[in-house]
C-alpha cells in the first residue's frame, strides 16, 4: 500500500487584512485517505493473513509516517528518498513507485497475487492521479473511490463510489489496484506496544534511484510532463456590504440590495 | 534540482517561510535557508519579494516530439442513464473558446450505445465534429475499454487538447490514458488558457485545498490532457452548424474487459442536482441540530432554492451527502448563495466561489465566509431566517 506524508493543515485561513496564509499548527501527517487505506490493508491481514508492506515516496522526514504506519501494525516500510525524486508530477511519481512495487515483488516472490491499496487522493496535491497511473504501468487493473470490498482467494468485489448516490459493484481478479474513500472504515490508533516496536525493532528500508535502477529522464522534475509556470494566492472576490440593524431591518435592506441586484 | 537562494538579494522578510507549506525553509542569520525536505512545490519563488528565490535544475534531454503534428481540441463526453452530464456541455463551451483561439477543429468524443438518434440534438453544442464510438457494452463505463479507444483514438488522430470531467469517472480513466500516451494531465482546473505563441494549454487548479492557485503547463509533450470539475464553465449557446458525425463501431463483448460490473445500486429517489441550481441556501454546524435545519430548509423552499451545506452537516447527518459543497462535495454556482452558520473554510469555499451573490449570515464578525461574500449579516440565524421567511413569503404573494 502506498501512502503520503502531507502537511497537517486541515484549516488554512486567509488573513483578510493582508490577504495572505495563516496557518494553525504546521505538522507533517499521514495523508488522512491514506489512513483509510491503511486500515483496510490491516483488516485484510487479520482475515486473510496477508503480508502487509507500506511504501512511500519522500524526504527521509516521510520517514515518521512509516514508523506511524509500522506501529499500526503494518509488516514492512520502504521509503523511496532522494533529491532526483523531487519535483515529481504524477506521471514520475507514479513511475518512481511502480519500479519499487516490481522490485519488492520480485524480492518476495508474489508477482502473481497481490493488492494495491492508495487513498484516493492527497489533501496537498489533490489530483487522485496516481493510482490509476500507477496501476497503468503496473499493468493491472484498477478501482478507483472504493468504499468497500471482499478479498478472495483470486479476486475482489468492490462498491465503487462513482456518482454522489450511485454505486456499482465491480469484480476483478488479482492482481489488482484500489483507491478508497474516507467513508470506508475508521482507521485505528496506533497501540503502546506497536509505537514501541515500531521505534525498536522496526525498520524503513531506504531505496534511492539507484537501487531502484532508475532512468534520470523519468523521475522527479526531469520525468514529468507538467511545469508549473506560476503560483499564486487566490484573491479575495469582494469586499462585503455589512447590514446592521434589527432583525427586521436587516432583512429589508438585504431584500432591497438583492432587488437591486436584479436577483429577483 | 533544488531551490535556490541569492544570498545578496535575501532580506531575511521571512515570507517564504511562511509560505511553506512543509517547514522546509528556515532563517539562518538571518538568510533563508532551504532545508532537505522541501518537495521543490515552488511556492516559495512567488513570495520572495526581492525576486531572491529560483529553481535550478539540470536538465536531462529526453527524446523531443514534434509538438506541431497535434491539432485540434477534442472533449470526451460523460452520460449516464443515456443523459450527457452537463460538464461535457460546460466543456464544449470552453473548448470552442479554446478550438477558435487556435483556429483547429472542436471533437466530442462519445462512447455510448444508444445515441445514433440523439446526434442531432446533441450537436447544436458548437462542436465541429462528434466522434462516436458505438458499442453495446459502452452503455456502462469501463475503465480499460475507455482507454484502449480513447488511447488509440489519440494516437490515430493526434489532437492537441483532450479536456474530461473531473468527476469519479474522468478521474478514473484520465491518469490511465495520460499514462498509456505518456501526456501531461492536470486535474481539477478552475481556468484554461492559451499562449498563442507556443500553443501551450495554460491550467489553473487550486492545490493545498484551495489556498494557493498553480498554472500549469506542458511544453514539451502532448496532448495536454486537464480535467475539470462540474460548474466551473458556462453551458454553451445552441448554435446550428454543420457538423461532421464520425460513427465508428465497436464489437466488445463483456469478456473483453478485466473487470465484470456486477450491479449498479441507487441510494436517492431524487435527483438532487445542486450543481445547476439558480439559488441555494446553504447551512454550516451553526445551524445548531438537524431539527435546527428545518428552518434553512423552509427557506430554501421559499425561494425555491435548493438546499446545500458544509462537509461537517454532512458528517453529523443533517444533510444528505450528495448536498455537500466544497472540495470534496460539488461545485457550485448559482445567482444566489445563502450560507447560514458557515464559517468559511477554504474547502468550503472552493466549492462556491463561482456564486454570483453571496450572502452570509454568521454570529462571528471575524467568521472568513465574510470574505467572500458580497452581503454580510452579523447576528444569530436563529433570529434572522425567521424574518427572512416572512419577508420572502411576502414578495413571493405580491408578484
Ligand atoms: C481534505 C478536506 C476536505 C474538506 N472538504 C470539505 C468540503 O468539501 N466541504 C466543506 O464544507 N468542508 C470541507 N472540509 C471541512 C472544512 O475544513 C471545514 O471544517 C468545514 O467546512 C466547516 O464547516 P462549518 O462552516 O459548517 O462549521 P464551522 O467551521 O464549525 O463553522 C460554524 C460557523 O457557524 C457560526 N455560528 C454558530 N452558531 C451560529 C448562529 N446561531 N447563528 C449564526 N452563525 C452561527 C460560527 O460563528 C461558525 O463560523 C474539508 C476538510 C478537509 C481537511
Amino acid at each position: 500500500m502506498c501512502i503520503k506524508q502531507v502537511p497537517g493543515v486541515s484549516e488554512v485561513k486567509i488573513d483578510p487584512k493582508t490577504n495572505t496564509l495563516v496557518r494553525e499548527g504546521v505538522k507533517s501527517i499521514i495523508n488522512p485517505n491514506d489512513r483509510n487505506a491503511l486500515e483496510l490493508a490491516l483488516t485484510l491481514k487479520e482475515e486473510h493473513k496477508v503480508e502487509v508492506i507500506a511504501l512511500s515516496m519522500g524526504p527521509p522526514q516521510a520517514e515518521e509516517a512509516l514508523r506511524e504506519a509500522l506501529a499500526m501494525g503494518i509488516d514492512r516500510a520502504f521509503l523511496l528518498s532522494d533529491r532526483a525524486f523531487a519535483g515529481a508530477d504524477t506521471l514520475a511519481t507514479s513511475h518512481t513507485l511502480a519500479l519499487a512495487i516490481k522490485k519488492i515483488l520480485k524480492e518476495f516472490n508474489s508477482e502473481e497475487k497481490y493488492l494495491i491499496i492508495c487513498g484516493a487522493q492527497a489533501v496537498d496535491g489533490d489530483t487522485g492521479q496516481v493510482p490509476p497511473e500507477l496501476a497503468e504501468e503496473l499493468g493491472i487493473p484498477q478501482i478507483t473511490y472504493v468504499q468497500n470490498i471482499e478479498l478472495s482467494e483470486d479476486k475482489i468485489v468492490v462498491e465503487r463510489k462513482f456518482r454522489a448516490t450511485e454505486i456499482v459493484v465491480i469484480e476483478t481478479k488479482l492482481p489488482a489496484l484500489i483507491s478508497v474513500l474516507i467513508d470506508i472504515n475508521k482507521p485505528r490508533f496506533p497501540s503502546m506496544v506497536g509505537i514501541m516496536k515500531a521505534y525498536e525493532k522496526a525498520n524503513v528500508v531506504y531505496f534511492d534511484s539507484n537501487a531502484l535502477n532508475a532512468d534520470k529522464s523519468k523521475i522527479g522534475l526531469n520525468g514529468s510532463m507538467t511545469e508549473v509556470e506560476k503560483i499564486f494566492f487566490p484573491e479575495r472576490k469582494v469586499n462585503p456590504i455589512m447590514i446592521e440593524g434589527s432583525a427586521e431591518e436587516i432583512v429589508q435592506k438585504l431584500c432591497q440590495y438583492l432587488k437591486n441586484d436584479k436577483v429577483f | 534540482m533544488s531551490i535556490i537562494i541569492d544570498e545578496e538579494l535575501c532580506t531575511g522578510c521571512a515570507n517564504c517561510i511562511e509560505s511553506c507549506m512543509y517547514d522546509a525553509i528556515e532563517l539562518d542569520n538571518n538568510i533563508a535557508k532551504v532545508l532537505p525536505n522541501c518537495t521543490l512545490c515552488r511556492a516559495c519563488i512567488e513570495t520572495c519579494p526581492e525576486e531572491a528565490i529560483s529553481i535550478e535544475h539540470e536538465e536531462v534531454k529526453t527524446q523531443e516530439i514534434d509538438i506541431s503534428q497535434f491539432k485540434g481540441v477534442w472533449v470526451v463526453a460523460e452520460h449516464y442513464k443515456k443523459k450527457i452530464q452537463n460538464v461535457s456541455f460546460q466543456l464544449l463551451s470552453k473548448g470552442r473558446e479554446l478550438a477558435d483561439l487556435l483556429q483547429v477543429k472542436l471533437s466530442f468524443v462519445l462512447l455510448g450505445k444508444d445515441f445514433d438518434d440523439e446526434l442531432e440534438e446533441l450537436s447544436l453544442n458548437g462542436m465541429d465534429e462528434i466522434i462516436y464510438i458505438k458499442s453495446p457494452i459502452l452503455k456502462d463505463y469501463y475503465s480499460d475499454l475507455y482507454t484502449k479507444v480513447i488511447t488509440e483514438l489519440v494516437i490515430e488522430n493526434k489532437p492537441e487538447i483532450i479536456l474530461i470531467g473531473a468527476t469519479p469517472t474522468g478521474r478514473d480513466f484520465a491518469p490511465r490514458v495520460a499514462k498509456r500516451l505518456n501526456a501531461g494531465l492536470t486535474a481539477d482546473c478552475t481556468g484554461l488558457e492559451i499562449n498563442l505563441e507556443t500553443r501551450n494549454l495554460l491550467q489553473t487548479r487550486p492545490t493545498y485545498g484551495g489556498s494557493i492557485m498553480a498554472t500549469i503547463r506542458t511544453p514539451s509533450n502532448r496532448p495536454q490532457m486537464a480535467t475539470v470539475r462540474a460548474g466551473i464553465f458556462n453551458m454553451p449557446e445552441k448554435v446550428k452548424k454543420n457538423v461532421n458525425i464520425r460513427k465508428i463501431e465497436y464489437q466488445f463483448e463483456e469478456k473483453d474487459s478485466v473487470s465484470k460490473i456486477v450491479k449498479i445500486i441507487s441510494k436517492t429517489k431524487s435527483n438532487v442536482n445542486i450543481e445547476d441550481a439558480k439559488f441555494i441556501v446553504a447551512g454550516g454546524r451553526g445551524v445548531g441540530s438537524r431539527e435546527g435545519f428545518r428552518i434553512i430548509e423552509e427557506l430554501a423552499d421559499v425561494l425555491d432554492a435548493e438546499l446545500g451545506g458544509s462537509r461537517i452537516t454532512v458528517e453529523l447527518n443533517w444533510l444528505d451527502p450528495d448536498r455537500q459543497i466544497g472540495q470534496t462535495g460539488k461545485t457550485v454556482s448559482p445567482k444566489l448563495y445563502i450560507a447560514c452558520g458557515i464559517s468559511g473554510a477554504i474547502q468550503h469555499i472552493v466549492g462556491m466561489q463561482n456564486s454570483e451573490i453571496v450572502v452570509a449570515i454568521n454570529k462571528d464578525p471575524n467568521a472568513p465566509i465574510f470574505n467572500w461574500a458580497h452581503y454580510g449579516i452579523v447576528g444569530d440565524l436563529h433570529e434572522i431566517i425567521p424574518v427572512l421567511i416572512q419577508e420572502f413569503k411576502k414578495l413571493k404573494s405580491e408578484e
